[in-house]
């Protein structure tokens, strides 16, 4: 088990530097020099010799393996560099936008979770196979949704429309409402999809079959048989879903001009920010990394067969 | 049967036997696991006259495109409609996507303008049908680089020595890692803006999802038994890859890459809407709806139909997709 | 209290009794409009107390279907479509689930077939046979646990506190078919029923898991269906036999008089098929002196586990094959028997030339695999050829049959495609196939004609050594006897020598004409079939023997 734990924690962090020195090397590759192209405009009226300096400042010119070497400390002792566009540290920056991004993900989560549990108990415990099947389709329907137009369109129909929503001069909790409907829609369609799936692949186990055999009703079956199985494939879903959290933040936060993480990516493109964009994309392998993780740790204890051999369990088939 | 190591005899260790573990777990969701899709039958009988066959065929053909559930025949209407729109725009609109009348700005809609005007006075519906060219060759270049990309990787990955299979895949667990959406971003700000680049950045961010598909089945077609009795009865290396290995993993492939033309049209609209694709007056579906938020208060048709008309091609690409899985034959 | 009465001294009215029984399916979305496939038509039989009545049938024949009819577990879209299911008299066919459910487990339990599934993943042993107690109503929680630690000390199983604890992952096959077990004679059922319930194991154990069961429904007076594709555990374990074909009953009756003097063509050609009530073949002891085609002689075959990416992560090498030998002459057949585990599979790997000896001498053909050479390689293909078990897994499902045929034709000598067509024509119609299969994919061919296929494929070639894995395993017994027969006329015609490996005592001893029995990689017995099976020196080799169901009644 330890060994287990030592080598999913090396793991974890060969992907993390793998991920950083692939955008360093990425982001060294930009086209021009992004301090030429923020400084050289003439309006500053900066002399050569100051953009020199300027470039020594920021370490433009010593050897590359240096910079990456003052990179990659850097960014352990949680210095991620200055943000040339915004003249600040961009650690600063990450801090202020950090907590809006956090409130607005945390809660779109359980949000989607809620939502994706209607969706399968209300689809596996209905007799109405009309509705069993017009549920069934609700999840491919919210893929299809671009995030910004659900948005869009929210806004259009709940604040302009009903008028139920302030546009402008909503309370802090309020201001939220939207936002997270926005988000928690696309987060909610693969969790219910997968769900919904897996429950009805674990129904067909035999192990199903003999409960009921033991004189056991649906509903015992249902939640002392089937749900423990059928968890582990929507736990496998944390990465994917972490992916999509972060990629619906920034649209979403653009949508409701919201000061997040999400804003503060998509200026980092516009003003070709290459720190701050490193910074961003660096976090995000981290948490998908921490988020994966968690998913390997926690699904030991919900299925017993993956606590002891696990290197060994996708080798052979049944035997 | 529990399957047991093999030392190598042939030379490129290619023999059933210890399948490699070297994935971590949670991303393994990202692979549908089986697939049992075969094309239409073509059944050729040499002893049969030719022209007989065809005729069988044809009329298998009818009756099976008699049989094609409702959703799904309108599912390829609306790929086929969105593809005239990109191929013949003129056919379908008589207004032009790029210039105006100013009188007629902000026109709800109506019968000369179905779906009413911008605020240049330009026609909606021109717009969206002149956009359908920008949105679908985004995503075929988008779907083709991934495709190419990883299903080169995926078939190197599979059909190698361990170690290269390992390295090919720890790259893509590490791509895995960053959400598409950031790939897309790093790529754009390396590459600049544009729909071209916007494609690209979309296609790259899809290419682990199918190298990890193209591994899977690779990986899964080369321990059946028919691969090995295609080696047991002489088959070289090359001809089994050409003539099993290939056609069987490919299927699911080519399913994913619907599914995946859905995924890049919403992710071009995306990159769209937040001013990375094509720049103005371009009408991009995607920019349609950033353009038309500025009226959000005045005029809903500006923003609501170019999104419908993005929901109605996902759907119909992701319906699509699930058809040549072999699902849901309603 | 809707439980019927269940008493058993009344001799009037049987414990079950199913009277003009119809089962269909609807279409797989289980929409109530669509029409309903029909699998069992108007089917009658009865149970009386503490009888054993077996169903037996092939696969398709619909046992399974009205196993699950009687108990109420029909899939979703099944339906019963007509006639009734009277337990002690009272008709249970058209009772709701919820009024079901205090009778199953208590009055009618099940034993089914395990696939390593039958039983939760996620709990333990113990948690899954105390469910049996909480479900009808016990409370206390100390008292379940004393009798769920008596009823695993019951069933056989050592250590029963450990059992207790542990998880089905964690017990073998053998050891989970008797949990099974001891959940369904936990409240003192009136009726079991016992689908399949040791076709996944080993015949030894088979032999103790179905003499287990057989104890325990005696000390009950329960009375048992059994569900069987086996003529042979019928015969040993019934005391009357219902022969089902296509969802009908063809024949039953006290199980002598139906095995002996069977009144149905269909029970007498199950009968004339099955190997168990087989006698040896005539023996051939003038080839047995012919030239050997294989040759092995103390093949070693070792494995190194690797358990994950460390490169420090090795361990003991795993030693498969352990000094085998054995020699099979030109012509004639040479059976490897043994259980899962004994090395037979790897051994014939190393004859094919899949895996290279790690010690020890192979030939084949005069070729030596230990040294064989990469340019020699084609001519060891062209000398051994393997027909695998599983018919429908080594076909590719994408060529036609002309394909899959011609193909090894291809991989040597450029034959022009006409002849290479003729070829595999004449091949075809040699295999017993008709023409008109060459241009169909494999998925259009029943088990049997995909293995005819593999056949004609092994034999393409003109291969003097012919591999045969478990070949007709996967078979029901009238094809797995037309397979056979085939595999017999060839061997004729063709002078071929086959090496054929199997865990069915009774089809090796109807086929082979020397055997080596395996156990854990080693040699425990060889010699000619008649010798070993009528004076086997290893204990087990008579073990697996006494095992092969059917024998009984041979006996008697």
């Amino acid at each position: 088990m330890i060994r287990f734990l030592l080598r999913r924690f090396g793991q974890a962090f060969v992907v993390l530097w793998a991920a950083f020195t692939a955008t360093f090397l990425l982001l060294q590759a930009l086209p021009g020099d992004a301090i030429l192209i923020k400084f050289q405009s003439p309006e500053l009226g900066l002399s050569p010799e100051q953009i020199a300096e300027l470039r020594t400042l920021y370490g433009a010119d010593s050897p590359l393996w240096q910079q990456y070497g003052a990179t990659l400390s850097g960014f352990l002792q949680g210095n991620f560099g200055y943000s040339l566009h915004r003249g600040v540290p961009v650690a600063d920056s990450l801090g202020q936008a950090l907590p809006v991004t956090a409130g607005l993900t945390v809660l779109s989560v359980i949000a989607a979770v809620a939502l994706a549990l209607l969706l399968a108990a209300v689809s596996a415990l209905t007799p109405l196979r009309w509705l069993r099947s017009a549920l069934l389709s609700v999840p491919s329907l919210f893929i299809s949704i671009p995030v910004f137009w659900l948005g869009i369109a929210l806004i259009q129909i709940f604040s302009f429309r009903l008028k139920l929503i302030p546009v402008i001069g909503a309370g802090p909790w309020e201001s939220l409402i939207l936002p997270v409907a926005t988000l928690a829609v696309p987060i909610s369609a693969p969790l219910a999809q997968v769900l919904i799936r897996s429950l009805d692949a674990v129904q067909t186990q035999p192990f199903v079959a003999v409960a009921r055999a033991k004189g056991a009703s649906r509903r015992w079956v249902l939640w002392r048989h089937v749900l423990r199985n059928a968890v582990p494939p929507v736990l496998a879903l944390g990465g994917v879903l972490f992916g999509e959290l972060l990629a619906g933040a920034v649209v979403t936060e653009t949508v409701f001009g919201l000061n997040g993480l999400g804003r503060l990516t998509e200026q980092a493109v516009n003003f070709q920010d290459a720190a701050v964009l490193q910074a961003v994309v660096v976090l995000a392998a981290a948490g998908f990394v921490t988020v994966n993780l968690l998913v390997d740790l926690i699904t030991p204890l919900l299925d017993p067969r993956l606590a002891l051999h696990r290197s060994s369990l996708s080798a052979g088939g049944p035997a | 049967m529990s399957t047991v190591p093999t030392q190598d005899l042939s030379a490129r260790g290619w023999l059933p036997g210890q399948t490699p573990n070297n994935s971590f777990s949670a991303l393994d969701f990202a692979v549908p696991s089986d697939f049992s899709a075969y094309g239409a039958a073509a059944a050729v009988d040499p002893a049969v006259p030719l022209a007989s066959v065809l005729h069988r065929q044809g009329r298998a053909l009818w009756s099976a495109a008699r049989r094609v559930p409702s959703g799904l025949a309108l599912a390829w209407g609306v790929i086929g409609l969105v593809a005239a729109w990109a191929a013949a725009p003129g056919l379908f609109t008589g207004y032009s996507a790029v210039s105006g009348e100013a009188a007629e700005a902000r026109l709800p809609p109506s019968a000369a303008h179905w779906l009413g005007t911008d605020e240049l006075g330009r026609d909606l519906l021109a717009r969206i049908i002149y956009g359908a060219s920008e949105s679908l060759t985004g995503a075929f270049v988008a779907v083709a680089v991934g495709l190419v990309l990883g299903t080169l990787t995926g078939l190197i990955a599979g059909s190698s020595r361990r170690w290269v299979d390992d390295l090919l895949m720890r790259a893509v667990d590490v791509l895995l890692s960053v959400p598409a959406l950031l790939v897309s971003l790093s790529i754009i700000i390396l590459l600049g803006f544009g729909t071209t680049n916007a494609a690209i950045a979309v296609g790259v961010a899809s290419v682990a999802n199918f190298a990890r598909l193209a591994r899977a089945e690779v990986v899964r077609v080369r321990y059946t038994d028919y691969v090995e009795a295609a080696f047991g009865s002489g088959g070289r290396f090359a001809a089994v890859l050409w003539r099993h290995v290939l056609p069987n993993s490919l299927t699911a492939v080519l399913a994913v890459s619907a599914l995946q033309f859905g995924t890049a049209i919403l992710a071009i609209s995306t990159l769209g809407f937040l001013g990375y694709g094509a720049p103005p007056p371009t009408p991009e579906w995607g920019l349609l709806i950033a353009e038309g938020r500025n009226y959000i208060a005045t005029a809903w048709w500006l923003t609501t139909f170019p999104g419908l008309v993005v929901v109605a091609v996902v759907i119909a690409a992701n319906r699509i997709s699930a058809s040549l899985r072999g699902e849901g034959t309603r | 209290m809707s439980t019927p009465e269940i008493s058993p001294d009344t001799p009037s009215v049987p414990l079950l009794a199913v009277e003009s029984l119809s089962v269909g399916y609807t279409d797989a979305r289980g929409d109530a409009r669509t029409p309903v496939t029909p699998v069992v038509h108007g089917v009658s039989f009865t149970i009386r107390a503490g009888e054993v009545v077996a169903l037996v049938g092939e696969s398709g024949s619909g046992k399974s279907t009205i196993a699950q009819s009687v108990i109420g577990l029909l899939p979703e879209t099944g339906r019963i479509t007509a006639g009734s299911i009277r337990l002690n008299g009272t008709d249970i066919a058209g009772w709701p689930q919820a009024r079901l459910d205090p009778l199953r487990g208590a009055v009618i339990s099940l034993v089914p077939q395990d696939l390593g599934h039958a039983l939760n993943p996620v709990r333990t042993i113990g948690a899954q046979i105390a469910e049996v107690f909480r479900l009808h109503g016990w409370r206390d929680r100390r008292a379940v646990r004393e009798q769920v630690l008596s009823l695993l000390d019951r069933v056989g199983l050592p250590d029963p506190a450990l059992r207790y604890r542990q998880y089905p992952h964690e017990l073998s096959g053998g050891m989970r078919q008797r949990v099974l077990i001891a959940m369904a004679v936990a409240l003192r059922p009136a009726l079991i029923i016992a689908d399949e319930p040791t076709s996944a194991l080993d015949v030894t154990v088979q032999k103790r898991v179905l003499d287990l069961l057989d104890d325990l429904r005696r000390e009950a007076g329960t009375a048992v269906l059994f569900v069987t594709h086996d003529l042979g555990i019928a015969a040993d374990r019934a005391d009357r036999v219902v022969v089902l074909q296509g969802g009908q009953v063809q024949e039953q009756g006290d199980v002598r008089q139906v095995l002996t003097a069977p009144a149905h063509a269909y029970t007498a050609r199950l009968l004339a098929d099955a190997p168990a009530f087989h006698g040896p073949r005539p023996s051939r002891p003038a080839r047995l002196y012919a030239d050997a085609d294989v040759v092995v002689d103390g093949l070693v075959q070792e494995f190194s586990q690797r358990s994950g990416w460390a490169p420090f992560s090795r361990t003991q090498p795993f030693r498969a094959v352990d000094g085998v030998s054995f020699r099979v002459a030109r012509g004639t057949t040479h059976a490897l028997v043994g259980e899962s585990g004994s090395g037979k599979t790897t051994t014939i790997r190393t004859l094919l030339g899949f895996t290279r000896p790690t010690a020890g001498t192979v030939q084949v053909n005069g070729l030596d695999l230990a040294t064989l050479r990469h340019d020699q390689v084609p001519a060891l293909r062209r000398s051994i050829q393997l027909v695998y078990q599983n018919p429908y897994g080594s076909l590719d499902p994408r060529q036609t049959i002309a394909e899959i045929v011609g193909e090894p034709l291809r991989n040597f000598d450029p034959v022009p495609k006409p002849e290479r067509l003729r070829q595999v024509a004449a091949l075809i119609e040699r295999v017993g196939l008709p023409q008109a299969v060459l241009s169909r994919p494999p998925r259009a061919l029943s088990g049997g004609q995909r293995q005819r296929v593999a056949i004609a494929r092994a034999l393409i070639l003109k291969p003097q050594v012919v591999v045969l894995d478990e070949a007709v395993s996967a078979l029901d017994v009238t094809v797995q006897a037309q397979i056979l027969s085939l595999l017999d006329e060839l061997q004729r015609d063709l002078g071929l020598t086959y090496v054929f490996v199997s865990h069915d005592l009774a089809v090796v001893r109807q086929i082979a004409d020397t055997v080596s029995v395996l156990q854990g990689g080693r040699v425990v017995e060889d010699g000619p079939v008649e010798q070993v099976f009528h004076a086997p020196a290893s204990a087990y080799t008579r073990d697996l023997l006494a095992a092969i169901p059917g024998r009984a009644r041979q006996a008697a």
